[in-house]
């Protein structure tokens, strides 16, 4: 029975399976908010209101020609997208949704497995960067040198904004912080900057507007991708979807409270929870036009980490006075 | 050893969807140097204008470019009116001026578009290009289409305008005020967008006298210069009453002011026009054969100053047509503003000029580096033309 229960853990929910299927199911809300933000219809002909969209454009994208440049490194181009997605599906599973027993340790809730979180959420930004310098490309290069100075400017802030809740929660396990805020939701409103900065920093990882620099489709053409095609552009694609998804259920999980036991209670508060990161992860997206990377490292430094480490200090004092 | 590579933009690429190709000296985000080639887009009109009449070259010249077709075909036929010494009526002129006016706001608008999403900001492309549906739908409800309005003719306008298209025509563009003002305070303070445009692409006043900027790029550095002015055309000055729109800035967001206050100057024309529109005929007759005879027609149009050399030899085929598109004079001013930018800029650096290169693609002869021999002469042109079909299998007949 505990065999099975693995499986279907790896495998279905919140595994594979359901991974994905969420992961292009984001992608169709995220394009349909994008769209009507812009006053557009957005997808419409596949499927009910074009949610089969996303699935269709990545099967076409599979079935298109798959090319390596010549002068590529073969191993990094080719293995940087495999790579990449097992990091980000490893971290889909660290999420507590379903069987998480803050008094077991388990092999996907332990003390610490934040940390691991957040370092699997970053390994596909360093794929990135591989794969666009061994594209031997001219815009790859600069992508892949934009990727690395962007991940020096929103990782710090990033690093403290998700520490807080838990130093707060005085936990380093996510289902034992998720259920400290959930058992008390007043305290919630404490780590509101550090959300505002999670956030931020999110769409940063994402590579999404206003910090899309390094794929900047009008300066370089597809930046690190540009020498992707065929099923290798379809797994990037695909891995942005779940990255998205297990992003918006990682802030869900520390900053609004997590998601309660049982398989149906669960799933429902993970799906709401993860929405309304998307939807405000869209709004961004349609709000801004796309900014510099000097000004990306300056806006980081100047005002996301110093606010951080406000935060930081809110909550150390805080957690003195109120516990 | 130097840090620098060179970087290739175009002439297939995203930012630029017209084929002209950049070599970029780049060291790291800085681009140290910036090197142009045109001429991957040459028609050989000027060649083929020469070969047809006057009344078929109308609508050739019309078809240089999409975007200021009028304006195109506004110089042309002015030109050829001074040649023929006719003049158009006062109904043909204020309609004349009218159509001019109303590109010039479908383009500003386009460009505000495409301004924002070369900063990725697709959102202000998409309500930009939304609002700009308006002014196309006058523009085809008075022309009958929507690009290549065919309006100009010798010796006046091809159409006429209805009492109920004046209204139509009142109404669209007291809407467009609206959305023009809410553009304009957007584009003054939307943080990210502001970030991405001020102090950007900087052309001070004295390098666009010397670089021989035109239009909104060289109104945006602070000079004053607008053929409407300088040299009226189609009533403006004595009949219609026009105010020169400058900025001082110099970069990206003077030039965007500079527009979006033209937009307003343009609304505010096309209501004086629309409200002092005389009655009588729109056009008069001319003649078929053009008296032999030489001139120069100037325009400005939505880019600049547009420049028109005619010489007719009393036939009716001119025999020759020169056109200066306002594109081309802005190519210098844009290679000063790329020398010391960033990466980033140089896509909305170059929109910014709001180039078009079927206005500006020439025949282009590439010299090697050693003599100033032409490296392409006719000889070495013609040999490899053969080669090249000789290699495919096929035999000319000249070589028996």
């Amino acid at each position: 029975m505990e065999i099975l229960k693995v499986f279907t853990y790896l495998l279905i929910y919140p595994g594979l399976l359901f991974l994905l299927f969420y992961a292009v199911f984001v992608e169709w809300v995220d394009r349909k908010l994008y769209a009507r933000f812009q006053n557009r219809m957005g997808p419409m002909h596949t499927g009910k209101e074009g949610f089969l969209q996303p699935i269709a454009d990545f099967f076409k994208l599979m079935a298109k020609e798959d090319l390596v440049p010549k002068k590529a490194d073969k191993f990094l181009f080719n293995a940087t997208p495999i790579f990449a997605l097992a990091s980000v599906l490893t971290a889909g599973l660290l999420l507590p949704v379903w069987h998480s027993n803050p008094n077991l340790a388990s092999a996907t809730s332990f003390q610490g497995d934040i940390i691991v979180m957040a370092y699997l959420l970053s390994l596909p930004t360093f794929a990135y960067f591989l794969a666009g310098w061994a594209s031997a490309s001219m815009y790859s290069a600069i992508g892949a040198v934009r990727v690395l100075t962007l991940l020096f400017s929103y990782e710090v802030p990033m690093f403290l904004a998700i520490l807080s809740p838990a130093m707060f929660a005085g936990s380093w396990e996510m289902a034992e912080i998720a259920l400290f805020y959930r058992n008390n939701p007043q305290y919630l409103p404490i780590n509101l900057i550090a959300f505002a900065i999670a956030i931020l920093s999110l769409q940063a990882k994402l590579e999404r507007l206003p910090f899309d620099i390094p794929e900047a489709e009008t300066e370089l053409v597809g930046g690190t991708f540009t020498e992707y095609s065929g099923r290798k552009l379809a797994m990037f694609h695909l891995l942005t979807d779940i990255q998205m998804v297990v992003g918006a259920g990682f802030l869900a999980t520390l900053f609004l409270g997590g998601f309660p036991h049982g398989i149906i209670a669960g799933l429902f508060a993970f799906v709401a929870k993860t929405l309304v990161i998307v939807f405000i992860l869209s709004s961004i997206k349609s709000m801004t036009a796309r900014i510099r990377i000097d000004q990306m490292v300056k806006f980081s430094w100047r005002y996301l980490a110093p606010l951080a480490l406000l935060q930081q200090i809110i909550v150390i004092f805080l957690r003195g006075y109120l516990t | 050893m130097s840090s620098t590579f060179v970087l290739p933009v175009g002439p297939q690429h995203p930012a630029l969807k017209e084929p002209t190709s950049f070599r970029f000296k780049v060291d790291g985000e800085v681009v140290v140097d910036a090197d142009l080639r045109l001429g991957y887009n040459h028609r050989g009109i000027e060649k083929g204008a020469e070969s047809r009449t006057y009344v078929q070259d109308l609508y050739l010249v019309e078809r240089i470019c999409g975007i200021c077709s009028n304006a195109h075909m506004t110089a042309f036929a002015q030109g050829v009116e001074k040649l023929m010494g006719i003049e158009p009526p006062g109904r043909g002129i204020y309609i004349r001026c009218l159509m001019g006016e109303l590109e010039r706001v479908h383009s500003h608008l386009l460009w505000m578009g495409i301004a924002g999403h070369e900063v990725g900001f697709d959102t202000f492309f998409m309500y930009t290009w939304r609002d700009r549906e308006v002014v196309m739908d006058l523009l085809e409800m008075i022309s009958g289409n929507r690009v290549n309005y065919g309006m100009q003719t010798f010796g006046g306008v091809a159409r006429d305008l209805a009492p109920e298209q004046i209204a139509k025509v009142v109404e669209g563009l007291a809407f467009l005020k609206g959305r023009t003002q809410y553009y304009l305070n957007l584009g003054a303070t939307e943080s990210t967008l502001v970030g991405r445009i001020a102090g950007v692409g900087r052309l001070p006043q004295e390098k666009a006298v010397e670089l021989g900027a035109v239009g909104p790029t060289a109104r945006g550095s602070g000079v004053a210069t607008d053929v409407r002015q300088d040299d009226p055309y189609a009533g403006f000055g004595e009949k219609i009453p026009f105010h020169i729109c400058t900025e001082e800035g110099g970069d990206v967001l003077a030039r965007f002011v500079v527009r979006a206050k033209e937009l307003f100057e343009s609304y505010t024309l096309c209501d004086h026009i629309l409200k002092n529109l005389p009655e009588g005929e729109i056009k008069v007759k001319a003649p078929r054969k053009v008296p032999p005879g030489e001139g120069v027609s100037r325009v400005e149009a939505q880019r600049g100053e547009l420049i028109y050399y005619i010489r007719s030899n009393g036939t009716d085929k001119p025999d020759r047509v020169k056109v200066r598109a306002p594109s081309l004079a802005n190519w210098p001013a844009a290679l000063y503003m790329l020398r010391g930018s960033f990466v980033a800029d140089i896509p909305i650096i170059i929109a910014a000029n709001d180039p078009c290169l079927s206005c500006t693609d020439r025949m282009a002869v590439l010299t090697d580096t050693k003599g100033n021999e032409k490296a392409w002469n006719w000889e070495t042109l013609r040999q490899y033309g053969i080669e090249f079909y000789r290699k495919r299998g096929i035999r000319f007949g000249v070589e028996g």
